[in-house]
């Protein structure tokens, strides 16, 4: 009985019980809802807490990968072993598909990254398995444009958000009635922050992909940021490599995944380095720092 | 190991929203907040100060540090809220922050529905507005437990102590008009920090906690309401071998406590069971504590499913078709009697048509109008409901879960309305 050890009123607790009702809110009102599944930390704490909240029942809805190509093997073998322990569907949506099948164009240059491409393969996954809804492991502490974010978000035909006409979210109650061809994104970690991912998957004992902790790899600098050095980044003359003890803050399509230099080798020392830490998460996503608004932009394109 | 052991893992979490008219100083008083209670990043400040610096201001404002916003309001889109987060070492908050402009009651109503304490701003040179009464009556109307007045811009009145009494007093004397639960008031200077996380040394005179002490020892505990309530949200049946026979009801419980032996009813049908267990994953509890999520069993072969609720007899619910309620309309198409919309409530959904648009209320007297023959968006009134199905419901007064319910348009599925029920 572990977990009457615990304060109930505390605020893990309390967030893990508001995502647990969303996510079963999820399974409820809709008729074929998939997780986005990015080998990240928020999709593996969202994982966690959907066996949660349907045990000892399997998962009612899929796990969907959508696959750059361009993945570190470790997030590919946590996965996969996920997948085996607790018999998951798994559907993979790959990037390289869209590209051979010409759906999009792989971009060329230093900045060239595959994270423009998911959101295409993405709507194509889909469309292709006549999903209704897609949760995501986003956090509204995460960026500026997600803070207004709802639980439920309502996405056009075309797979859109429109700032414009977001339905009002009262109390807890979600509204996820639509029209054919439309559908929901559904972010059951909303009111996480970073600080408390980590402290829940400490509490719970969540099994973490080893990039998340401290290990040597070769790494170049780029505007500030951390990249590994591996073929799908080309890198320009003045950018050499160096071999240093990194760790993953986020994880997510090589090509934009910021390493930082750091000690952690266990959660304990994670939390101390965050708490520490002062810059923000997404401080370190190359993505991010191409323009000002680009979450916006890419939020309203269908992007998570 | 220390992180747990110091509490780090054991943090209280303090849902509250605020409200104040356009440039009575929020924005600068959350960023202060954020600010002084070191919970903004360097990426962040730089780009505030440099922000600060591109638009000529002397000093770092601290307003851009929550200024998304403000941007997007002048482009006319449509924030109702935005929600922001910091911590203390005792305490994890979420700050539910709604812009007031012209869509204020919509706004503050949707961020009020999820709070434990609202902070109302009062510029202490401009005393007690139309607005401010309008917010507090918004937040009595959603029983926000607690109200917190910061009386802001204490620089500008001279630090004074007749201001902030004077303030104070008319404030009371509205405040037993409104029944409101627990009221605070705080003399601080956004601008300038005094009173917000530090102390003032410039108001010596007050001897109450500053906002953040505040903040932090406002019991979080009167989530839910006494009478144990239990919307079936789901129903769980692993269909495996290991669990043959599992069948659980999983749901997060909307009031009181329920506890393993438990005489139970299933309503709105009214079949009697006793409660087998309540499981949380692979643990089984005794009984629950708050609005904890988890899974019952029941002794008995029972026909439970998504919109039942399990009740104990602690007083019942009603069950019924006719409600009264109070509702805050938030769509351009306004409300009008005979209209029929889909009712959401706990995990029920029903359709139901207005009877009767009952009254008003008059925002600028807070007096209920008869007769109206519509409700325009950002309107709160008093309506008569007639549901196709029993609703299980209580007043919202004595629980905010099962008291609350949202209508929706039956054509474009858009929320349109905010319901609490009075009876
Ligand atoms: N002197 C003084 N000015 C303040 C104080 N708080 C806010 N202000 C100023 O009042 C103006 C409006 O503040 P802002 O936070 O943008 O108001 P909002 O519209 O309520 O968010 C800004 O110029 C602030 O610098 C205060 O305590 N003292």
């Amino acid at each position: 009985m572990e977990y009457m050890n615990h304060s109930t009123r505390s605020h893990l607790r309390e967030l893990e019980a508001e995502s647990i009702f969303v996510l079963r809110e999820v399974a409820a009102q809709f008729e074929r809802p998939a997780l986005l599944f990015s080998g990240g930390k928020d999709s593996i704490v969202m994982t966690w807490l959907a066996l949660k909240a349907f045990y000892p029942a399997r998962l009612p809805f899929p796990l969907v990968h959508i696959d750059t190509g361009h993945n570190f093997p470790e997030t590919i073998h946590y996965r996969d072993a996920l997948v085996e322990q607790t018999g998951a569907r798994l559907i993979v949506g790959s990037v390289q598909d869209s590209i051979d099948r010409g759906r999009v164009v792989e971009e060329k240059g230093f900045h060239a990254s595959r994270n423009m491409l998911q959101t295409v393969t993405l709507l194509d996954t889909i469309a292709q398995h006549g999903l209704d809804c897609c949760m995501g492991g986003a956090r509204r502490d995460e960026e500026k444009a997600r803070a207004k974010e709802r639980f439920f978000s309502h996405r056009d035909e075309f797979g859109q958000w429109d700032p414009r006409n977001q339905r009002p979210e009262l109390w807890n109650l979600f509204n996820g009635r639509k029209h054919m061809g439309e559908h929901f994104r559904v972010f059951p970690l909303s009111n996480w922050t970073e600080m408390d991912i980590w402290q829940y998957i400490l509490l719970e004992g969540i099994e973490m992909p080893s990039l998340y902790f401290t290990h040597e790899r070769e790494v170049f600098c780029r505007d500030g940021v951390w990249l590994a050095a591996l073929p799908c980044i080309p890198r320009r003359d003045s950018e050499s490599v160096e071999v240093h003890r990194v760790r993953c803050r986020t994880i997510g399509d090589i090509t934009c995944t910021g390493l930082t230099l750091s000690e952690a080798n266990s959660l304990e020392d994670i939390i101390c380095e965050i708490a520490a830490t002062r810059v923000t998460e997404r401080g370190g996503r190359a993505d991010d720092k191409r323009s000002e608004s680009a979450m916006e932009d890419r939020k309203k394109e269908g992007y998570f | 190991m220390e992180l747990a052991s110091n509490g780090y893992l054991d943090m209280e979490l303090l849902r509250f929203t605020t409200a104040g008219s356009v440039d009575d100083g929020k924005s600068t008083l959350i960023g202060r907040l954020l600010y002084d209670s070191k919970s903004i990043f360097e990426d962040q400040m730089e780009a505030v100060r440099q922000a600060s610096m591109v638009r000529g201001h002397e000093e770092v404002n601290l307003a851009l540090l929550t200024d998304g916003l403000r941007a997007e309001r002048e482009q006319g889109i449509t924030i109702d809220v935005a929600y922001r987060y910091f911590a203390t070492p005792r305490r994890k908050f979420i700050i539910a922050d709604t812009p007031g402009h012209i869509q204020y009651t919509r706004n503050m109503v949707t961020g009020a529905s999820t709070a434990h304490a609202a902070l109302i701003l009062v510029d202490a040179r401009q005393g007690v507005l139309e607005q401010t009464l309008r917010h507090a009556y918004i937040a009595s109307l959603l029983r926000i437990p607690h109200v917190v007045f910061c009386i802001n811009k204490m620089d500008l009145a001279g630090f004074g102590q007749n201001v902030f009494s004077d303030i104070t007093a008319q404030l009371r004397a509205f405040e037993l008009k409104l029944g409101l639960q627990f009221v605070h008031f705080v003399p601080v200077s956004a601008k300038w920090g005094d009173n917000v996380v530090d102390r003032s040394e410039r108001m010596p005179w007050y001897e109450g906690p500053t906002l953040l002490e505040l903040l932090e020892e406002i019991p979080v505990g009167a989530g839910i309401g006494p009478g144990a309530r239990f919307p079936v949200q789901y129903v769980v049946r692993p269909n495996s071998d290991a669990f043959h026979d599992y069948r659980g009801y999983a749901g997060r419980v909307a009031g009181g406590c329920f506890a393993v032996g438990d005489k139970v009813q299933v309503l709105p049908s009214g079949q009697e069971s006793v409660i087998a267990s309540i499981d949380l994953y692979r643990e089984s509890l005794t009984e629950t504590s708050g609005a904890q999520s988890v899974t019952i069993r029941l002794r008995d072969d029972v026909d439970v499913s998504r919109g039942d609720m399990l009740v104990k007899n602690d007083p019942l619910p009603v069950t019924g078709q006719d409600i009264v309620a109070m509702i805050c309309w938030m769509n351009p198409r306004a409300l009008r009697q005979g209209n029929k919309y889909i009712l959401r409530h706990t995990s029920a959904e029903v359709r139901c048509v207005v009877r009767t648009l009952e009254s008003r209320v008059q925002i600028s007297t807070l007096e209920e109008v008869v007769p109206c023959d519509a409700l325009e968006m950002n309107g709160l009134g008093r309506i008569r409901l007639r549901t196709t199905r029993p609703l299980v419901f209580d007043a919202y007064r004595d629980n905010r879960n099962t008291g609350s319910f949202v209508l929706i348009d039956e054509g474009t599925f858009e929320t349109v309305g905010a319901g609490m029920i009075v009876c």
